[in-house]
């Protein structure tokens, strides 16, 4: 039997968790997994706080961990994250889908997640501790309050999904980048990938291959051959392996071009 | 433990109590008796079960049921007025946009989210409305032509939309 904790704050939500509990954000994932008789958990904690705000702060966005994929999509302020927002299924899914839910989400989801590393994603949990994205994401522990992400300029960010069912496929991988240029050449550079590991990571071979290089086919030449280095992609009914590192280089010169996909 | 949820389905105030874990989905046909959202595949990729929850769409299988309280539901069961088919059902029908119709329900939910808030769409506009409803039968194109069509239909247009 299931049983259902409702709070009125997310800090008394946190303090609700335990063994054998999962956390309802927008519940399609975990909805899923009990319309399916998922014998994991038979607990579910869920908050009333809203969670939902979108606050600027100089060079920096902090969404709320309740902020929907349609929520960004129709926010100016968000208009760069919406091609990952939009990444997410279909409709349906984006009026109900979560920034909290997608940080959580195991692969092959996370579309959201990826573009949120490549903008130095830091949060803040409902406990008031705060740590980078990419700490959160290797273990998953405490509930998630809200993120404050870089706002990028001009066309410093990118975004792509490889998915083999359009609009709403599943990633084969997805990738995002946060380009910063100096004088000409990348710095500071961030890159992401999702679907390449249990996880959304960062790639810092690629990282570092593209750091003081020009943003053209020759200058990322180092970073495409370090495209896969420390990873080890999974193999999924999706695409195996092999398939992904192959293929990987590919969509990293598009992502890091701007080329469209053919 | 039984949980008592109100909300409002098609304009009208509905009351049920709700098994922790039971999806609005399932509320919605065995408690409440509104058979129009259909149970496809339980995890987000059908859309058979679309309802509009304050107007816009949500898959109700995905939908815990308590978190439905007080808010503003409508299904399929609400667009017709007694004998009057809101104008989406009329183009349904007489565009053949239903062959075996599992999925009809789901559709004219979208279009009818989709109509309320841009009464004059695009092409791309309905095919993207529609992307997160899957239909093995039509092929699409008689939906998209009926979504088409009921935008303009006169009645869409004096502003009935339930």
């Amino acid at each position: 039997m299931l049983d259902v904790v409702t709070t009125d704050t997310l800090a008394e939500a946190a303090q609700s968790m335990g063994d054998r509990t999962r956390f309802l954000n927008g519940g399609t994932l975990v909805m899923r997994a009990v319309n399916y008789g998922d014998q994991r958990f038979d607990r579910i904690v869920r908050t009333r706080e809203a969670l939902n705000d979108v606050q600027t702060h100089g060079d920096r966005v902090q969404l709320g961990a309740g902020v929907t994929m349609a929520q960004i999509m129709a926010s100016r302020d968000l208009s760069f994250l919406a091609p990952a927002a939009r990444a997410v299924g279909g409709p349906a899914i984006r009026n109900m889908a979560t920034v909290g839910g997608n940080i959580c989400a195991p692969h092959p989801y996370g579309d959201l997640a990826v573009a949120l590393l490549a903008l130095d994603g830091q949060l803040a949990l409902a406990d008031g501790s705060t740590l980078p994205l990419a700490t959160y994401l290797s273990d998953r522990k405490g509930l998630i309050r809200s993120i404050s992400i870089q706002r990028p300029s001009g066309d410093a960010f990118r975004f792509r999904k490889v998915s083999r069912v359009k609009p709403k496929g599943i990633s084969v991988m997805s990738m995002a980048a946060h380009l910063n240029r100096s004088a000409g050449r990348l710095s500071d550079v961030r890159v992401a990938y999702a679907a390449m590991g249990p996880d959304p990571v960062r790639v810092p071979a690629v990282e570092r291959a593209l750091e003081g290089a020009s943003l053209d086919a020759t200058g990322i030449q180092p970073a495409l051959a370090a495209a896969t280095e420390g990873l080890t992609p999974p193999d999924d009914a999706l695409a195996s392996s092999w398939y992904r590192r192959e293929v990987a280089p590919v969509h990293l010169r598009r992502l890091l071009l701007g080329e469209d996909a053919r | 433990m039984k949980i008592p949820v109100t909300f409002t389905l098609n304009g009208t105030e509905a009351a049920a109590f709700t098994d922790p874990g039971q999806n609005l989905l399932d509320l919605l046909r065995r408690n409440l008796g509104d058979l129009t959202p259909k149970f496809g595949c339980g995890q987000g990729t059908c859309g058979t079960c679309t309802v509009l929850i304050d107007g816009e769409p949500h898959l109700s299988c995905l939908i815990l049921a308590e978190a439905a309280q007080g808010r503003e539901i409508e299904t399929t069961a609400g667009l017709a007025n007694g004998p009057d088919l809101h104008p989406l059902q009329t183009a349904f029908m007489e565009g053949f946009a239903a062959q075996c119709g599992y999925c009809t329900p789901g559709m004219l939910m979208v279009a009818k989210a989709l109509l309320d808030r841009n009464p004059s769409p695009t092409r791309d506009e309905v095919i993207e409305a529609i992307s997160g409803n899957l239909c093995r039968c039509t092929g699409y194109e008689p939906i998209v032509e009926a979504i088409l069509t009921a935008a303009r239909a006169p009645r869409h247009a004096t502003g009935r939309t339930a």
